[in-house]
């Protein structure tokens, strides 16, 4: 049972492998299930962006110095409100309170720590689950 | 190269390089792209690049660092970058992360190329 915070009513579920195709081939559904239900383009932009980055940090990080053969949990659902899809690896999980701000003059020159945060800037609401192997992104219509 | 994901032409001492993929987004596309570019970077004394993202629609956090690393490697060559083309969605990406303070980016190649000095 997943964690409240980030959990999914009725969501259609995948295990992805770590093949850019089909990755490309599951965002292209999702976002085609949102198109589907009059979601515009900023929000397909926000949308793939930060599924991109959930699915990026799941394989990259999540999962590094694991088994590359690892999958990652990919569930999701689309209705006429919002757009949910949670990215669960099978790494030990990580704590998104200590990453560092990528903004600050100091890091501005460092060529990683950003998905995280964009992930916030883009969805109106983004959990992870206590031990951090799970991200689940919301975005919500605006009214 | 038949397998560049990158259009690069010289024009007047400055290196332009062009995306051919309309989504920068993948680790090995974008490793890909980082290696053509460092090679340009390579070669050269002092490089002027300007890139170009007329034809992107979608970049990721991994590209952003991979422009970083460029940048750098630039800086340490006493060179220049400046980019220019970037769909206002994108660019909000850059003004989300601040880059838009770290990169000098221009609304398109002519202006880019004018801004380059020496």
């Amino acid at each position: 049972m997943s964690d409240p915070r980030t959990h999914i009513e009725d969501a259609q579920g995948v295990d992805l492998v770590h093949d850019r195709a089909k990755v490309s081939a599951l965002i292209d559904k999702i976002l085609a299930q949102a198109e589907s239900k009059s979601f515009g383009t900023s929000a397909l932009f926000a949308v793939r962006l930060a599924i991109e980055e959930a699915i990026t940090n799941a394989f990259e990080h999540g999962h590094e110095g694991l088994d590359q053969s690892l999958t990652v949990h990919i569930e999701y659902a689309v209705s006429e409100k919002d757009i949910q899809v949670a990215v669960e690896d099978q790494g030990p999980g990580f704590s998104p309170a200590s990453l560092p701000d990528p903004t600050l003059q100091e890091n501005l020159s460092k060529p990683s720590g950003r998905g995280v945060m964009l992930m916030r800037a883009y969805m109106t609401e983004v959990d992870f689950n206590k031990s951090g192997n799970r991200v689940k992104l919301r975005y919500i219509r605006p009214s | 190269m038949s397998d560049s994901r990158l259009k690069i032409s010289n024009n007047d001492g400055v290196t332009l390089v062009e995306f051919i993929d309309r989504n920068i987004l993948d680790e090995a596309n974008i490793q890909a792209i980082s290696e053509e570019i460092t090679a340009v970077i390579d070669q050269a004394d002092t490089p002027k690049i300007l890139i170009s993202f007329s034809n992107v629609d979608h970049l990721s956090s991994a590209a952003l660092g991979a422009l970083i690393t460029i940048n750098n490697k630039i800086r340490e060559k006493q060179g220049q970058l400046h980019l220019a083309n970037i769909d206002p969605q994108i660019y909000e990406v850059f003004v989300i992360t601040r880059l838009n303070k770290l990169f000098n980016i221009h609304d398109t190649a002519e202006e880019a190329h004018a801004a380059f000095a020496g």
